[in-house]
């Protein structure tokens, strides 16, 4: 029973580290998709913007709102700023926004990519002369490394300016002050790490929706259950490669 | 592997498709299964399968469901590999090739799939143009001229700008058809072509595989569980009279150019011509035969 699962989850492992090295090789050699890179960075960049932006926007206010609650113990609501901007740049902003991407992408792509596997498409495309890893995979995955820290940086953003929003009008602080505030919080070591991280977590999100996409098997009801596995695999993932690089960032940088 | 066919154009020389013609002279075999087997998990889906498709005939496949006719294709395009055995498509060991290599390979082969298996978020155009729009360097106007052609020979050229899901069942077969041909391959594979369709439509499907093998020169390949289809492809052939396109019953010298060859419990149970097969005693082929 438990070598039975070890020996599965061993060659899940096996196909999705095959997978990653394919597209490492999709994209230095040719040939390369460019109007497919194009559709999949509107598709993935542009299509997550909406969701991106409200879960900013309340993540901030609450934010502001819970930090002021708090803070008024030890009477510095002017410190509100501090709290919204460090906890945004570094942890919330690029967890919370891979998430939503991994709810959002990794199941559309696996839904997408397991329907052409069951429907003989992917055969197909390799039977016209096409590597479905080159056509599919590598315009996927390469949008969601650089989409999903622009996302990031705009959920930080909105963030800051949703908290903005409830400290100045619910709280009663001067914007100056907030915004001083959030400023003084930023430290640089932060700033790159709140950047760094979303190249990672986008990387995660897009190969396993991909991984667990192509490797769908049974009929439609296949494809229902990779899209419930994707978004969960990505998700669980999103979170261990986020404390997993936080600890070793910790480590290079203190 | 001493009787495979030995290609004068190796591998790294191959970049055009060569026309079959110049490498190998007519009477060449095309398509060689050498006692191929293939299991999945624990269950043997092919055994033991040899048999040999020369240059412009036609081999049938028949088979109860599940017998591994759609295998035996797949199998010919290197998308799956056998576990033992050796296949040669073209001169080259397809059972050995690496996936970029195949790719070659794969430049002169045509596959209909099963159920089209067309792309679903293209259009008609950009199904059937697919290979010529992504894999060659052909200016955009001789790729459209060519689909419109092929569009026309399957009778489709009006649904060029549908979506596959505006499509009948037929009409996707056709489509399905129309892009296995677009690129002008020298085999064709066939699978069920003509399964689930009503009459007419099935020997207007016919008349494609007949006419692209005569007038074309194409190697077919046909799995098939309609009978009538099966023997309707083995006993015409198309000619061209002064300019139009004619189906006929063919002589028997081209009849014996088709060949059946009925899977049973992944063995090889009867291979033979129309006229063997028909007169065939043997009792599962005759319950087949109904
Ligand atoms: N990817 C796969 N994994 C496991 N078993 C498979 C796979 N593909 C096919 N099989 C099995 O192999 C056998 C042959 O399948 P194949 O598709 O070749 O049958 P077929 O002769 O084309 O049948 P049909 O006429 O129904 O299309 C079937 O029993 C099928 O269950
Ligand atoms: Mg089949």
């Amino acid at each position: 029973m438990i070598e039975q699962w070890l020996k599965n989850a061993f060659l899940e492992l096996q196909e999705y580290l095959r997978l990653c090295l394919a597209f490492a090789r999709g994209v230095v050699t040719r040939p390369f998709y460019h109007r497919d890179v194009i559709e999949q960075f509107d598709a993935i960049g542009v299509g997550s913007l909406t969701v991106v932006l409200l879960t900013g926007m309340f993540t901030g206010m609450v934010l502001a709102l819970q930090s002021g609650v708090t803070l008024d113990q030890f009477g510095a609501r002017s410190m509100v700023g501090r709290l919204v901007s460090a906890s945004m740049v570094k942890e919330l902003g690029p967890v919370l926004t891979a998430l939503m991407v991994a709810g959002r992408v990794a199941s559309g792509i696996a839904a997408e990519l397991g329907s052409m596997v069951v429907t003989d498409q992917i055969n197909a495309l390799r039977a016209l002369g096409t590597d479905p890893v080159r056509k599919l995979v590598v315009p996927r995955i390469l949008a969601g490394i650089l989409m999903v820290p622009v996302l990031t940086v705009v959920a930080d953003s909105i963030g800051m300016l949703g908290g903005a929003i409830i400290t100045v009008w619910q709280l009663r602080v001067a914007r100056s002050v907030y915004w001083n505030s959030v400023v003084e919080a930023l430290y640089i070591e932060d700033v790159w790490m709140g950047i760094i991280k979303p190249f990672f977590l986008g990387f995660v999100i897009v190969s396993i929706g991909c991984h667990v996409g192509l490797r769908t098997r049974g009929g439609t009801q296949g494809v229902g259950r990779a899209t419930t596995n994707a978004v969960v695999a990505a998700s669980v993932a999103v979170l261990a490669v986020d404390f997993f690089l936080t600890k070793l960032m910790f480590v290079m940088w203190y | 592997m001493e009787r495979a066919p030995q290609s004068p154009t190796p591998s790294a020389e191959y970049d055009a498709p060569v026309t079959l013609e110049d490498a190998f002279g007519p009477g060449a075999p095309v398509v060689v299964f050498d006692r191929v087997s293939l299991a999945f998990d624990d269950k043997v889906v092919l055994e033991d399968i040899s048999f040999t498709l020369i240059l412009g005939h036609t081999k049938i496949f028949l088979g109860a469901s599940g017998a591994g006719k759609s295998t035996i294709l797949k199998l010919i395009l290197g998308l799956l590999r056998p576990d033992a055995g050796v296949i040669w498509v073209n001169g080259e060991r397809v059972d050995q090739l690496r996936e970029d290599e195949l790719m070659k390979v794969r430049a002169d082969l045509g596959m209909v799939f099963q159920e089209g298996a067309l792309f679903d978020s293209l259009t008609v155009r950009e199904n059937v143009g697919y290979k010529l729009f992504e894999e060659t360097d052909l200016p955009l106007a001789q790729v459209n001229r060519r689909v419109e052609e092929v569009l026309g020979f399957v009778g489709l050229a009006e649904y060029i700008d549908r979506m596959p899901s505006e499509l009948s069942g037929g009409q996707r077969r056709r489509v399905a058809i129309a892009r296995a041909m677009a690129a002008k391959p020298r085999i064709v594979l066939y699978d069920e072509p003509t399964t689930g369709l009503d009459p007419i439509t099935s020997i207007t499907i016919d008349e494609e595989i007949i006419k692209l093998r005569d007038l074309e020169n194409v190697s077919s390949i046909v799995v098939t569980h309609q009978l009538r289809d099966a023997f309707y492809i083995a006993t015409h052939t198309a000619v061209r009279e002064n300019g139009r396109i004619r189906v006929l019953p063919a002589d028997p010298k081209k009849e014996k150019q088709a060949e059946f060859i009925m899977l049973k419990e992944a063995r090889v149970v009867f291979e033979g011509n129309a006229a063997e097969l028909s007169a065939s005693s043997d009792t599962y082929l005759r319950t087949f035969l109904g």
